[in-house]
């Protein structure tokens, strides 16, 4: 039999409603996983007890012929969604002790659907981050290596990096993301696994521990595409609670899953050919391209002709609205206190001890950017700029289907590398981030192997509410690239 | 733009942040560092664009007024640093 | 006539703006859906939202959108189709979120105007800039422990409406008559209680002092003044100091100044000053706020009959002064209380006894109209027994002391103790005639000049009859008789 841990979503689901597995054993099998990758450090929180009590109620429901679509499938939750008794730091010494007393909507909505938690997965402090090496509860490994001998450990890429790692080491089958300028699809081609941000508007931010509401959307993490339609199948949808949550229908993903791209107009903007960006990255893109055409597709060149001010406009965006949405972060309500000789020198003190450098670093350039004299120099110019670059995509969409880019500039770099320069680091997500501006859906799935073995992702963006799409071309990636590769840890497991 | 110490300084203290004067150098390096990129941005004009705060392409949602939430004051003081009498507590405020 | 302060170095005139923040009635939150009674106890009518907790976001109260375009509508004033909710940046321990949900660049309701009452019976037209929407903070109280201050959320995310008046104030009487009416105007609307004791309606005083048909000076902002009277004080304080400075040579700071009504004084809240920069930005979890032609115009539908038209219909329908119109319409209950009553019947008399018998009545007992034993119908009933000379008017007010007691009719009253005025002129004869008979010597004085013992007569036979002699009847018949 192959191990429990190697089953993708759909393989499980099959498996648990013919009885052939329980909820229990499939649950007990990641339990182990997690013990065995510890040093990994992808968790902040592992919550076996909850995960086995969830299973249990799973193999009730699977007797009684109740199962929910997700039931008995055990995911990792990113530690940025609130849950209900159980501690959510964000990563954050400032979240240190919290536990929330409510269920952010995301993960009621697998609860719902019969999935169970097996713990609460580290992350970039507060989602800033490229690397996973911002978090108050240290970095963590990529599963994967090297394969030249070099024993470096290589970052899991960021902020999602506890949900890439865990999924890509087989220690849950699936797992929840946010993505505000990167953070899913980044991590899920540094892990070598497939995550989609859905459009802005798609999955409710309620309960969510927010960095940028505007961009801010949280996602999924699964070994194939398949199994990301199936995810977000479950978390999508319209809440009331969310008022920039859209109130459409969301379409069946699964059923529409068909991998075809025959007829369809794939986009390649030439601004993403960017000087410097290492050959390797060319070459795995330029080999989706004709995997697109020897699919159907036809290929049509496109401008998105802001590209370049993306990353500048996003450092203003998404720093003013974190400034903002972690004022609330003051040792009064919740989270961390440092006593202080008076209020302010409390707050101070608390807000000094409790933020890391590089949240430290955007609140500052956040609360600079909207003070008086400099809001309209930085503040309004970016969400000027913000406007060009989404009618470049509306622009380009009156012309293809979706778009096929590379998701980063790089595969998986060592820790420690990009820490000098902040700036330096900001660079990874040069592809994402035009995506996540203009609100779009976005999807990386892992195309192939560098020189050294490490994994690469191509992104596909589609226009909004059209993730039906954005799966399809996936698919049809997927299936060219046969990607089999397994990290490191996986196959010495095996082996 | 370039942010002196001073500035620096100002800022932390609007963010509430307490800045060490030793660290302060540090930031002035790497905010003025990051400014310094984002200012290409100047390169575009953007005279007759329309600011964009959001994509969401929707109307602004709105609830009935009915009262519907609350009324659960140990949930709400569940994770206060300090609470005493049903009241959140901090150092004496002097107005 | 300008109201002008003598100093050293002649006139000085106020100029004043006041920021009134009105606490919108409502069920629920601006922003949640948590409850807004007052009075409750500390952090229960707190939900997730109103506490900040993370991930945490807020949806917008329908109702008190609506609650602001009607006050929008009753201002006279500009609604703005396209609004925006935007942060406003600072910290405080009972501002959860680190910031306010509030309306800068784009409020909710622009330009409007509001007639004020004067003292002297002239009216003033007061401006008002501008009217937003936000969330009020939670309370700090600083009395409960000697080292703590106490933070309760209650009152956080209540809607707000900041109403802004131009600097068109000139006097403390025009600031009472402006909140005076303004108060009135939401009452009338609905869309506020008004009561400042608990806080529903705050104000905020921004005031600058300058010699006559000079400009705008520096003015400075005083904050906690929450009662008419205190607006009062807090104006007249504030002058003087202002006056002083600038009659030795010194200048106004722009400051934001407390007004402490224990020691009756304003004082600089230098804290606040330091750090003023509130870094509004569009609020990313909120769209903009758009309204439809049809959602003003419904609400315009049901706008109620407002102090001032009322006001002048009262003049003009009923023929009342501007004094007793005044009065009638400064409370909505009160209005209606009286067309009820004096529907179909003679309006003065009954604006006569609304004023002068049932308020005060009602007064002297400490009670309100919303409790009062008699109502309109019983009012309009009584008066009916007037006009048609079933009593007179002093046995009315015996019958209406009698109401007020027990609650019961006008009729029922009069039935029950027989004061039905005696009309029959052969009664009235007898009395008077048994009265002419005991006082000789008075009916000599009369017919020989003393034109005014005739009251004495009057007097006499009412007297007689126990009240219930038709006043009318008895003078017409006394004339003749005495006359005679
Ligand atoms: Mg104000
Ligand atoms: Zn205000």
């Amino acid at each position: 039999m192959t191990e429990l841990t190697n089953l993708t979503i759909s393989e499980a689901l099959a498996k648990l409603g013919k009885k052939e597995i329980s909820a229990t054993e499939l649950t007990q099998a990641h339990i182990t996983a997690i013990e065995k990758n510890r040093h990994l450090n992808a968790f902040i929180t592992e919550t076996p007890d909850i995960a086995l009590s969830m299973a249990k109620a799973s193999d009730e429901r699977y007797a009684k012929g109740t199962a929910g679509a997700l039931e008995g499938i055990p995911l990792g939750i990113k530690d940025l969604f609130c849950t209900k008794g159980t501690r959510t730091t964000a990563a954050s010494n400032i979240l240190n002790n919290f536990v929330p007393q409510y269920e952010s909507t995301v993960t009621s909505k697998f609860w719902k659907d019969g999935a169970l938690m097996l713990g609460k997965l580290n992350l970039d402090e507060f989602a800033m981050g490229s690397a996973n090496t911002t978090s108050h509860f240290g970095n963590v490994l990529n599963p994967w290596k090297r394969n030249n001998g070099d024993t470096t450990d290589l970052v899991p890429g960021g902020s999602s990096g506890g949900s890439s790692a865990a999924v890509a080491a087989r220690m849950v089958m699936g797992a929840t993301g946010t993505d505000t300028g990167g953070s899913i699809r980044q991590p899920a081609a540094f892990c070598g696994i497939s995550g989609i941000k859905p459009t802005y508007g798609r999955c409710s931010r309620w309960g969510v521990v927010a960095f940028a509401s505007s961009l801010d959307q949280a996602g999924v993490f699964a070994r194939n595409v398949e199994d990301c339609a199936t995810l977000l199948q479950s978390c999508a949808g319209h809440d009331p609670m969310d008022s920039t949550s859209a109130n459409l229908p969301v379409p069946d993903f699964k059923a529409l899953l068909t991998g075809s791209v025959k007829g369809m107009k794939i986009g390649i903007p030439k601004e993403y050919r960017m000087d410097g960006t290492p050959e390797e990255i060319i070459k795995i893109w330029d080999q989706g391209i004709e995997w697109m055409k020897d699919a159907g597709a036809e290929i049509v060149n496109v401008s998105l002709p802001h590209t370049e001010y993306a990353l500048p406009t996003y450092y203003i965006i998404a720093p003013a609205e974190c400034s903002s949405n972690l004022a609330r972060y003051d040792g009064v309500r919740y989270g961390l206190r440092v006593e202080g000789e008076n209020l302010i020198d409390q707050y101070e003190r608390t807000r000094a001890a409790g933020f890391g450098n590089e949240v430290k670093r955007r609140i500052m350039i956040g609360t600079y950017v909207l003070s008086a004299g400099y809001y309209d120099a930085y503040y309004v110019k970016a969400q000027k700029l913000r406007r060009l670059i989404y009618n470049d995509f509306m622009n380009a969409f009156e012309k293809v289907d979706a778009l096929l880019t590379p998701t980063a500039p790089s595969a998986a770099f060592g820790i420690g590398e990009n820490e000098d320069d902040p700036i330096k680091m900001y660079l990874n997500d040069v592809f994402t981030v035009p995506c996540s501006l203009a609100g779009l859906p976005g999807m990386s799935v892992p195309a192939g192997v560098d020189s050294l073995g490490l994994p690469l992702g191509l992104q596909i963006i589609g226009k909004p509410w059209d993730e039906v799409t954005v799966f399809n071309v996936s698919r049809a990636i997927e299936r060219a690239a046969n990607f089999t590769a397994m990290p490191a840890t996986v196959v010495s497991k095996a082996a | 733009m370039s942010m002196d110490v001073k500035t620096v300084a100002k800022v932390a203290s609007l963010a509430r942040i307490r800045v060490e004067s030793d660290e302060l150098d540090k930031y002035s390096r790497e905010l003025s560092g990051i400014l310094k990129w984002i200012e290409m941005l100047d390169n575009v004009n953007t005279d007759s664009v329309e600011p964009l705060a959001n994509v969401a392409n929707i109307e602004l949602k709105q609830r009935e007024d009915v009262v519907s939430d609350g009324n659960y004051q140990q949930a709400v003081l569940k994770n206060a640093p300090e609470s005493l009498q049903g009241y959140f507590a901090v150092p004496k405020v002097i107005e | 006539m300008a109201y002008l302060i003598r100093g050293e170095t002649g006139d000085w005139e106020m100029v004043i703006g006041l920021e009134v923040h009105a606490q919108i009635t409502a069920n629920s939150k601006l922003f949640s859906g948590s409850a807004t009674d007052f009075g409750s106890e500390a952090n229960t009518q707190v939900s997730f939202v109103d506490a900040a907790m993370p991930g945490m976001l807020p949806v917008l109260n329908q109702y008190c959108v609506e609650q602001a375009v009607r006050t929008g509508l009753g201002l006279n004033a500009a609604v703005n189709k396209y609004s925006v909710f935007e942060r406003k940046n600072y910290f405080y321990p009972d501002l959860p979120q680190g910031y306010q949900i509030s309306q800068f660049l784009h409020p909710i309701v622009g330009k409007g105007v509001v007639e004020i009452d004067l003292p002297d019976g002239t009216t003033k037209e007061i401006g008002i800039t501008r009217l937003h929407m936000e969330q009020d903070a939670g309370k700090s109280v600083h009395d409960m422990h000697p080292k703590k201050s106490f933070v309760d959320l209650n009152r956080s995310g209540s809607a707000l409406m900041e109403i802004v008046s131009e600097p068109d104030i000139r006097s403390p009487e025009e600031a009472t008559a402006y909140i005076t009416k303004l108060r009135m105007i939401l009452r009338y609307l609905g869309t506020c209680d008004g009561n400042m004791d608990e806080g529903s309606m705050r104000c905020d005083v921004n005031l600058s002092m300058r010699k006559p048909g000079a400009p705008f000076g520096t003015r400075c902002e005083i904050k906690n003044v929450n009662s008419i009277k205190a607006v009062q004080m807090a104006i007249d304080y504030e002058a003087q100091r202002q006056i002083e400075v600038l009659e030795n040579g010194g200048v106004i700071k722009q400051e934001t100044r407390l007004w402490d009504p224990a020691k009756g004084e304003t004082r600089s809240m230098r804290s606040k000053e330091e750090a003023h920069d509130y870094r509004y930005f569009p609020d990313p979890d909120l769209l903009p706020l758009t309204l439809t032609d049809e959602l003003i115009a419904r609400i315009k539908a049901t706008l109620p009959e407002l102090p001032d038209e009322k006001k002048h219909r009262f003049m003009g329908d009923y023929g009342l002064s501007l004094y007793d119109a005044g009065v009638l319409i400064a409370e909505r209950e009160r209005a209606d209380f009286f067309e009820s009553a004096a529907k179909g019947r003679d309006a003065k008399l009954c604006a006569n006894w609304v004023l002068n018998e049932l308020l005060g009545r009602l007064n002297k007992d400490g009670k309100t109209l919303s409790d009062s034993p008699v109502s309109a119908e019983n009012l309009g009933g009584l008066i009916d027994r007037i006009a048609d000379n079933t009593i007179s008017g002093r046995i009315a007010k015996d019958v209406f002391a009698e109401m007020m007691d027990s609650g019961t009719t006008a009729d029922s009253i009069i039935d029950a103790k027989g004061l039905k005025q005696v009309t029959d002129t052969g009664a009235i004869e007898a009395v008077i005639d048994s009265v002419m008979a005991e006082n000789p010597q008075m009916v000599a004085d009369y017919r020989g000049g003393k034109d005014k013992l005739f009251g004495f007569f009057v007097g006499q036979v009412m007297k007689k009859s126990g009240g219930k002699a038709n006043p009318a009847a008895v003078n017409d018949l006394l004339k003749s008789k005495l006359d005679g």
